[in-house]
């Protein structure tokens, strides 16, 4: 359940930069969330909502943007699209590769008023 | 509820210290300046963009920083008449853990200048940290001084159990929480005040997940893996296993009486980090702890690679003591 602490992580950030870029209200939260960054998608949306409450971004909606692990194939020699850390290529079966992405855990953009 | 730590007020416990008193968060003393500039957003930006407001702030609407263009379509209303309110949308590419990292940078660059070995061991509960921990103290004591922050939701029974062995320990109870962070590691330190050259071992909570994303600033993440669990756990808990840099599989005393294939466990953590070292141990038995404590001296001698200063400034305070000494014996 460290979603509640990420989603603490969040609002932190939404705080700061609510006093240097004025604004009040957040409408929404974009998130890049990564399919190896260890964050439960779901939980995520539930501790955002929990956390959120009271806040500058009480009534904000997190906007998910869930991107693809990438991983790079020693074998095919070309990057491939992965799901877990340890699969093998989905192309050849290689185990040989190289995970390039997928740990995203980052806000992108924020909606504001 | 503190919003460094995600502590609610009174979970996160660290020993000897009240709990919310040392906590200075940034994010939190930015509600102090209460400014009520009160002007409504309604302008119609045909003054030149002349506000003459006495305070100075540089409120940007919908327009980039640098950039002199006005473009309310790119509001979500794609569109703006006078008085109309309309969200603006702020690029921001902030890490979620930037500020877990700053701490955590903060206590590397700590142990850095210590030239101190920090170890953050994580497992699921009941794999054996604690006696593994209290074992390998009594092996490495008499040449190095040991420091330990035990994590753990309750109870300070673990941080007792090292005080046992002689080291300085100091119990984080992190209440709700499921792990350790960079926050709450720096403050336990500046309980412990470890020594320089010496090694810090930090148990973190029970829990093969949430550890994993959490940097506390150390030099390795170790893994304990008892062989009473199963042989998938790496591949069940990835980023753990990938996290780390070495596995101690524990209790290997007790593979004759059960089921368990020591060799797919390797292979299971491999296919997840394909660098992880993996040592069998027995923390009952001291099985292995020759390889284990022979890792830890050797991962500590390359931490100290690179230091002179420290050592020079080491024998310096030595021959300072020694002058005054001689300098007291002559007067």
């Amino acid at each position: 359940m460290h979603e509640m602490s990420i989603c603490e992580g969040i609002l932190q950030v939404l705080e700061a930069e609510s006093q240097t870029k004025n604004f009040k209200v957040v409408k929404k939260v974009f998130v890049e969330i990564g399919p190896l960054s260890g964050v439960e998608v779901e939980a995520l949306r539930f501790s955002f909502d929990v956390v959120m409450k009271g806040s500058l971004a009480d009534t904000a909606v997190l906007e998910v943007i869930e991107t693809d692990a990438k991983a790079w194939c020693m074998n095919c020699n070309e990057p491939v699209i992965i799901k877990q850390r340890f699969d093998d290529c989905p192309q050849c079966g290689s185990a040989q590769i190289q995970v390039t992405s997928g740990e995203e855990l980052a806000i992108k953009e924020l909606e504001v008023d | 509820m503190c919003t460094v730590c995600g502590c609610a007020s009174g979970n996160v416990n660290i020993e000897g210290k009240d709990p919310h008193k040392p906590h200075s968060h940034e994010a939190g003393d930015g509600h102090t300046h209460d400014h009520t500039h009160d002007h409504h957003h309604d302008h119609t930006h045909n003054d030149g963009h002349d506000h003459d407001h006495s305070h100075s702030h540089d409120h940007s609407h919908n327009h980039v920083e640098g950039d002199d263009t006005h473009d309310y379509g790119q509001g979500p209303a794609h569109a703006h008449a006078p008085g109309l309110s309309q969200g603006r949308m702020v690029q921001i590419e902030q890490n979620i853990l930037a500020k877990n990292n700053e701490y955590a940078a903060a206590n590397r660059n700590f142990f850095n200048e210590r030239g101190i070995l920090a170890l953050n061991l994580v497992s699921s509960p009941g794999s054996g940290k604690t006696t593994t921990l209290c074992e390998t103290i009594k092996q490495l004591q008499n040449e190095h001084d040991c420091f330990v922050i035990e994590g753990d939701q309750q109870t300070a029974n673990d941080a007792e159990r090292i005080r046992e062995t002689g080291a300085k320990a100091i119990q984080v109870n992190t209440g709700k929480g499921c792990h350790l962070d960079g926050h709450m590691v720096g403050h336990a330190l500046g309980s412990l005040s470890p020594t320089e050259g010496s090694f810090m071992f930090i148990e973190n909570v029970g829990n093969l997940v949430c550890p994993a994303s959490f940097d506390l600033g150390e030099a390795h993440k170790v893994v304990v893996l008892s062989v009473t669990e199963g042989e998938d756990k790496p591949l069940k808990y990835p980023d753990m296993f990938h996290a780390a840099d070495l596995m101690l599989l524990n209790k290997v005393d007790l593979l004759p009486h059960i089921n368990f294939d020591v060799e797919a466990v390797v292979a299971n953590a491999r296919r997840v980090n394909p660098g992880i070292k993996v040592l069998k141990i027995s923390a009952t038995t001291g099985e292995g702890f020759d390889d284990w404590t022979s890792w830890l001296k050797a991962t500590r001698a390359v931490a100290m690679i690179g230091r002179p200063a420290l050592h020079e400034d080491r024998s310096a305070d030595k021959t300072d003591i020694n002058e005054a000494g001689s300098k007291a014996q002559s007067a």
